[in-house]
C-alpha cells in the first residue's frame, strides 16, 4: 500500500485526494474460526473484468491515478486480498471512485472464495447486499 | 471430395469453476456444436440431458452466471465456433 500510495504522489501533481480500500481475510466467522481462504479465479477474464470497471470509474469520475490489487490462491487469516486506491484533485471523485469499484468487483469480478474453517471448507456464498450496493450505481 | 466428412466440427470450449468445477469433477471439456445449440441456454440444456450433478445444477434450480469469451453474458447469448463458454456460481471476490 505504502509503494502504491507513493507511486500516486509521485504521478499527478494535482490530486489533492487519495483514498484506499484494503480487503482482509477475516480470522473468524459464524461461530468458526478461519483458518485460511483460497481465492480462486478465471484467468483472462479476470483482468479484463477489473480493466472494465477500471475503466467505467474512469469515464464517470475524473481521476488522475486507480489501482486495483486482487491477490489470487491460498492466503492466511488476517492477510490481505484486494486494494483499491484512487487518486484525484478533490476527495468526492476518489471516494465514490472506490466504492463504485468495490461494489462492481464484488458482483462481476470472476473471483470465488473458499474458506478453510476449524469446522472444514465451504465456499463464501454471494450476499445479496453486494447486489442492492451495486445497483445504486 | 467429399466436402461433407472433410468439415471440421465446430466446436465450444466449455470451462467450470469454483463448486461447479467440484461437484462435476470436471474443469473443462469440449461440446460439439449442432443446429439444436445456438445459444447459452441451449448449451444449459445438453448439459442438463446429461443428467446426475448435471442435470442438479444446469436444470435452472441452481443460479449459474454464464461468459462467453470471458464477457459475462446472458442466457440467450448466441455461441459459435471455436467460443469459450464458461459456467460458475455468483462471484465472491474482494
Amino acid at each position: 500500500m505504502a509503494s502504491v500510495l507513493d507511486e500516486f504522489k509521485q504521478g499527478h501533481g494535482d490530486s489533492g485526494a487519495v483514498v484506499s480500500f484494503t480487503g482482509l481475510v477475516r480470522t473468524s466467522g459464524e461461530a468458526t474460526t478461519i483458518e485460511a481462504m483460497t481465492l480462486e479465479h478465471y484467468p483472462g477474464m479476470t483482468e479484463k473484468s477489473l480493466a472494465a470497471i477500471e475503466q467505467q470509474a474512469r469515464t464517470r469520475w475524473e481521476l488522475n491515478e486507480v489501482r486495483i490489487i486482487h491477490r489470487i490462491g491460498r492466503l492466511a487469516a488476517g492477510e490481505n486480498i484486494v486494494l483499491v486506491a484512487t487518486a484525484s484533485a478533490h476527495r468526492q471523485a476518489a471516494f465514490e471512485a472506490a466504492q463504485f469499484i468495490m461494489d462492481h468487483l464484488k458482483t462481476e469480478a470472476p473471483f470465488w472464495k473458499k474458506e478453510h474453517t476449524s469446522r472444514g471448507d465451504h465456499w463464501v456464498e454471494g450476499r445479496q447486499s453486494d447486489h442492492d450496493a451495486k445497483s445504486r450505481w | 471430395m467429399d466436402t461433407l466428412s472433410q468439415r471440421k466440427r465446430e466446436m465450444l470450449r466449455i470451462l467450470f469453476f469454483a463448486s461447479l468445477r467440484e461437484r462435476l469433477h470436471c474443469n473443462e471439456q469440449q461440446l460439439a456444436l449442432s443446429t439444436d445449440i445456438r445459444t447459452v441456454a441451449d448449451v444449459k440444456s445438453c448439459l442438463a440431458g446429461k443428467g446426475g450433478v448435471f442435470a442438479e445444477i444446469f436444470s435452472g434450480t441452481v443460479r449459474v452466471m454464464s461468459a462467453v469469451n470471458q464477457q459475462m453474458v446472458k442466457d440467450e447469448e448466441p455461441v459459435s465456433d471455436g467460443d469459450e463458454v464458461a459456467f460458475f456460481p455468483p462471484v465472491t471476490g474482494g
